[in-house]
Order: structure tokens, then C-alpha cells, then sequence
């Protein structure tokens, strides 16, 4: 895969929500949703991301595709800063860049035919005669698993799975080359996520898509990533090819994710690695490395400063201060 | 077309409903077929003037000796037409103010509402007459003061439920897609608004007709002899030992129009509000 040209590239992203407070709502504080979060993603790969719920992973994603908008650091996409587009220019370019929600019963609207919600990307991108969209739209049905009757049901006469197929046929109908998946399979049951997780994996061969794909279940990220990259407290700690950061975990909070990771073996011993404590506040990040607190390698270092990101194995990152 | 059926039966199906139905629809049809139904112009004397109510003149004659009957359905016709457009040019203000303010936030939003909250801020029978007094008396400049009246009230509801539905997640979705601002107003928010915004519609109906009678009792609004419930009760103030006909047959259509247009509008919230069946 490594010779495919990069994509994505994404440099020292920052996402910060303001805290208004008081009777004059002025800011009183920041969330630190995304904390200089950096990585790339080449043409036809599937970035995997990784960490549990509110840790910025979804904020990243949806501030990529400036559905939040960034507070610093830079998103190059095909060479192109987004950054830099205004409204009009960023809305044409979200023909390339789609997003697949989590929860396939609130994302669709739930007036509209399958046909209408598939017809709507075609309309706002492309100016197409009645003819030529349908064909689109059997195109894109037929290779998400759809039967052409379905197109004229209502979100609400599928189940679970079904509904997540016109969701991503949804994405996929404009031909984007990029598409955010934030916990496609999250509310899915482990049958039918098994499905949707293989019609992702050959549509992104046959569309030669690159994916960010958000979850917090890392089976499926190991089974469908080609690298990950594991966040915590708004920042990225490690990231790397998915067997090497499976394999050899470097930095303490993957071991000990990565150590969670339910065993198919009841007689295999364990060597579960338990944290202590809570997540901090994102709105109060604490000082030095955000896991000190929490780390049983915890050094003096690691209470004042963020460690820096190095490189250990060829694409393999860690910020940690074992590794100085 | 379906769900307006669907609305219009589960309103039948309730007792309240039903009767508000009924009488709107009687005060309706006495406005439409006012000619056929009375017995005489609203404008004619035709009586000894001050004459109890008795077969001839059903509700009695006032001091010139016209036909109070005759002239209350007439009336209907006038407040109907004022609650109407009043209401029409209110909330079609309302709607496009309170879209864009709750869709786009920020100073729009700051500006839009601080002009409604000033709005709102005053009695609204004292905005109508100051509005009234600009653009004077008659029955058109009536109906834009009480429709300028009514814009703030509209703006805020249609701002609250943009509001809540922009948070919807297939309203993410279709701004992720690329969806232009004003189609996704329209094709994904607007449909979230009706309901709050036909009962607004019902209640502030009721509230037009009331301002409507309160302006011509002033003697702002409609001008005599154009019969209006208001200017007819505000005539029978001075002759209200003598002829008490003159002053409760107008007041008694005012208080039964509005209680069932309020009684509509109840029971309409009823049906849409709790389920929200999609």
C-alpha cells in the first residue's frame, strides 16, 4: 500500500469548543476536543482510529471534513488546504469527501424515499437528466445490496443493516474518494456487522476509496485497518501499521487497551492491565504527557512535558517518554 | 396532502375538536352566504331604531334601526378576512425571520431577535394603534398592523424548532453531502416546524379577531358603517340601558369565534404535538 501517494494529510490539528459561562456569556474556558493531532492517509487506505468515547474521535473526523470547524493546525487534502476554501468552494469539494454516521435510524430523513434521500447527493453535485440519475441510483442500490423496489420505502420500513446500506450508498452515490465511517457498525448487531464491514471493504475496492474509519471496538478496526492510530484525550499516542501496533504495542494506554480485548480462549491466561482513575477533563487537560495520571511507567518527565512524537519501527509513532 | 387528511381525522376524533370544527366552519359559511342569509343590508334602517329583539329583527335593531342580525353576519366577514390576512402577513414574516435567525445564529440571529424583542416588548393593541396611526384608518391598514403585530410571536416559535431541528443528525448528513443551505431549509428543517407553527397559526387567529374588535371599539379600525363585531359593541356603549340587545349579540359572536378558534387550536397541539408520527 505504501506506494500509493498520501491523500489526506493532516497537520497539528486543533478543535477547541468554548465554555460560555456567567451572564454575559462570555468564554470562560475551552473543551480541548482535538489536541495537535497529526497523520496521513494514502489513496485506498483505511486509517483506523482508535479510543474510548470522548476522546476527540469523532470531533477529529467531523473537523476534517469542516462539519466543525478547526481551531488551528492545517488538513491537506489532494495537495488542496480546506482550510483555506470558503463556503462554496468547501460544499462542491464534499463530492469527494463524504461521512457515514454511526446510527443509521437518526441520519436519515426520515420523510424522504430511499430513492430521494440517493437522488439528493446526485442533485446538489450534478446536473443529470431523470434518466441518467436513476441509472446512478440502481447502480449504487445494486452495489450496496439494495432491490430496486426497496428505493421507494421510507427509512423506517428497514432494519438496522438495511438502513445502513442506503446510509452508505447514500456517501458513496457521488463517487468520493474519501469517506469518514464514524462507527459504522457501533449500533449494529455482531451478525450484521460483519455484512456491512465486508460491503465497505469491496466497495472500497471497486470505488478504490481511502476510508478514516472511527470505532472503539478493536476487532473491527484490526480487521478492516490498514494502519490505526490510538487516541486519547484529544491527542493521537501511537500510531502505526495495524499488525505492528497490535503486535508490539509501545506506548502504556494502547498495552493496556489492547489488554482489554476480550479473549475467545477461556483457558488462555490473562494479563489484563487495569487503569486506575478517569479519564481528565478534556475541558482541564492535565499538564505533561495527558496520561501521566493514570500511567503505572509514569515518570517525573511525563508530569511536565508532552512527550514528542517519535518514530521507533518505519511508520511507527509513539508519544511517550519511555522511548526518549 | 395524506398527513393533512390524517390530522383532520384524529381531530374529528376528538370530542373538542370536533365542535371547534363545527362552529368554525358555521361562522365560515354565515360569512360566505352572508347576502343569502340576511334579511336585510347591514347599512339600512329598516326598523323603529332601538326595537327589542322580536320575529321580524331576530337580534333586534340598533339606534339608527338597522338589523343588528344582518350586521353581525356581515361582521363575520369582516373579522374573518382581518384574522385571515393578519395572520397570513404575520406568520409568513414570522416563518422566513425565525428560519434564518435559527439557522444561521450568530449576528443575524442577534439582530433579527432584538428588532422582535422590542416588537414584542409592547402591549400588542398599543403597536396596532401606533401602526394604524402611520399608515391610518380602513380595513387594509388595519390588517398589516395586526399582521406586523403578530411577526414576533411567529418568528420566535419557527426560531425555537430550526433551532432543535438543526441539531438533528440527517440534518448533519445532508450538510455533509453538500447540500445547498436554502434546500436543506426547506427539504429537511421546514418540515420539523409545521407543527408548532399551525398551531401558533390557529391561536394567533383568535388573538387578530380580538385585536381586530378592540381596535374598532377604539374606533381605529373598521370605519362605520361598515359593520365589525368591535365598532358595533363600541356604538352600543351609550345605549347600553336602553337597548342591552345592541351590546351582547356582537360580544357574544366575539367571545364564541375566538373560544373555538383557541378550542381549535388546543386540540390541534393535542394531535400534533405529543406523537409526531412520521
Amino acid at each position: 500500500m505504501s506506494e500509493h501517494t498520501v491523500l489526506l494529510d493532516v497537520q497539528h490539528l486543533q478543535t477547541y469548543f468554548p465554555i460560555k459561562g456567567g451572564v454575559v456569556h462570555k468564554t470562560v474556558g475551552h473543551v480541548h476536543a482535538v489536541e495537535d493531532v497529526s497523520f496521513q492517509i494514502r489513496e485506498q487506505e483505511t486509517f483506523g482510529l482508535v479510543g474510548e468515547s470522548g476522546c476527540g474521535k469523532s470531533t477529529t473526523g467531523r473537523t476534517i471534513l469542516r462539519l466543525i470547524e478547526p481551531t488551528g493546525g492545517k488538513i491537506f487534502f489532494d495537495g488542496q488546504d480546506l482550510c483555506q476554501l470558503d463556503r462554496e468552494a468547501m460544499r462542491q469539494k464534499r463530492r469527494d469527501m463524504q461521512l457515514v454516521f454511526q446510527d443509521p435510524y437518526s441520519s436519515l430523513n426520515p420523510r424522504m424515499t430511499v430513492r430521494r434521500l440517493l437522488e439528493e447527493p446526485l442533485q446538489t453535485h450534478f446536473t443529470l437528466t431523470q434518466k441518467e440519475m436513476n441509472e446512478q441510483v440502481l447502480w449504487i442500490a445494486h452495489a450496496v445490496g439494495l432491490s430496486p423496489e426497496q428505493l421507494e420505502r421510507y427509512p423506517h420500513q428497514f432494519s438496522g443493516g438495511q438502513r445502513q446500506r442506503v446510509s452508505i450508498a447514500r456517501a458513496l452515490i457521488t463517487k468520493p474518494r474519501f469517506v469518514v465511517a464514524d462507527e459504522p457498525v457501533s449500533a449494529l448487531d455482531v451478525s450484521i456487522q460483519a455484512q456491512i464491514l465486508n460491503l465497505l471493504f469491496s466497495l472500497q475496492e471497486e470505488l478504490k476509496l481511502s476510508y478514516l474509519f472511527i470505532s472503539h471496538d478493536l476487532n473491527v478496526v484490526r480487521h478492516i485497518s490498514n494502519r490505526i492510530g490510538v487516541m486519547y484525550l484529544g491527542r493521537i499516542m501511537e500510531q502505526g501499521n495495524t499488525e505492528s501496533v497490535y503486535r508490539n504495542p509501545l506506548h502504556p494506554y494502547t498495552r493496556a487497551l489492547l489488554s482489554a480485548i476480550p479473549k475467545l480462549d477461556p483457558l488462555e491466561e490473562k494479563h489484563r492491565i487495569q487503569l486506575e482513575g478517569d479519564v481528565p477533563s478534556p475541558a482541564n487537560p492535565p499538564k505533561g504527557c495527558p496520561f501521566h495520571d493514570r500511567c503505572s511507567k509514569c515518570m517525573e518527565i511525563c508530569k511536565q512535558s508532552v512527550p514528542e512524537e517519535k518514530e521507533l519501527e518505519p511508520g511507527h509513532r509513539v508519544s511517550c517518554h519511555l522511548y526518549d | 396532502m395524506r398527513k393533512l387528511l390524517q390530522t383532520l381525522r384524529e381531530l374529528w376524533r376528538d370530542p373538542m375538536g370536533k365542535i371547534s370544527i363545527i362552529g368554525i366552519l358555521l361562522i365560515i359559511l354565515m360569512a360566505i352566504f352572508a347576502p343569502q342569509l340576511s334579511h336585510y343590508g347591514p347599512e339600512k334602517m329598516v326598523g323603529i331604531p332601538k326595537s327589542a329583539p322580536n320575529a321580524q329583527f331576530w337580534f333586534g335593531t340598533d339606534n339608527y334601526g338597522r338589523d343588528i342580525f344582518s350586521r353581525i353576519i356581515y361582521g363575520a366577514r369582516v373579522s374573518l378576512q382581518v384574522g385571515i390576512i393578519a395572520v397570513g402577513i404575520g406568520a409568513t414574516a414570522g416563518y422566513i425571520l425565525g428560519l434564518i435567525a435559527g439557522y444561521f445564529e450568530g449576528w443575524v440571529d442577534r439582530v433579527i431577535m432584538c428588532i422582535m424583542d422590542i416588537l414584542f416588548a409592547f402591549p400588542s393593541i398599543l403597536l396596532a394603534i401606533l401602526i394604524s396611526t402611520v399608515l391610518g384608518r380602513g380595513l387594509v391598514p388595519t390588517m398589516v398592523a395586526i399582521g406586523i403585530v403578530n411577526i414576533p410571536v411567529f418568528a420566535r416559535t419557527v426560531r425555537a424548532s430550526v433551532i432543535s431541528a438543526k441539531s438533528l443528525e440527517y440534518v448533519e448528513n445532508a450538510r455533509s453531502v453538500g447540500v445547498k443551505t436554502w434546500p436543506i431549509l426547506i427539504r429537511h428543517i421546514s418540515p420539523n416546524v409545521v407543527a408548532p407553527f399551525t398551531v401558533q397559526a390557529t391561536l394567533a387567529l383568535s388573538s387578530a379577531i380580538l385585536t381586530e374588535a378592540s381596535m374598532s371599539f377604539l374606533g381605529l379600525g373598521i370605519q362605520p358603517p361598515d359593520p365589525s363585531w368591535g365598532s358595533m359593541l363600541s356604538e352600543s356603549r351609550a345605549f347600553m340601558e336602553q337597548a342591552p340587545w345592541m351590546a351582547i349579540f356582537p360580544a357574544l359572536f366575539i367571545i364564541v369565534t375566538i373560544l373555538l378558534f383557541n378550542i381549535l387550536g388546543d386540540s390541534l397541539r393535542d394531535v400534533l404535538d405529543p406523537k409526531l408520527k412520521l
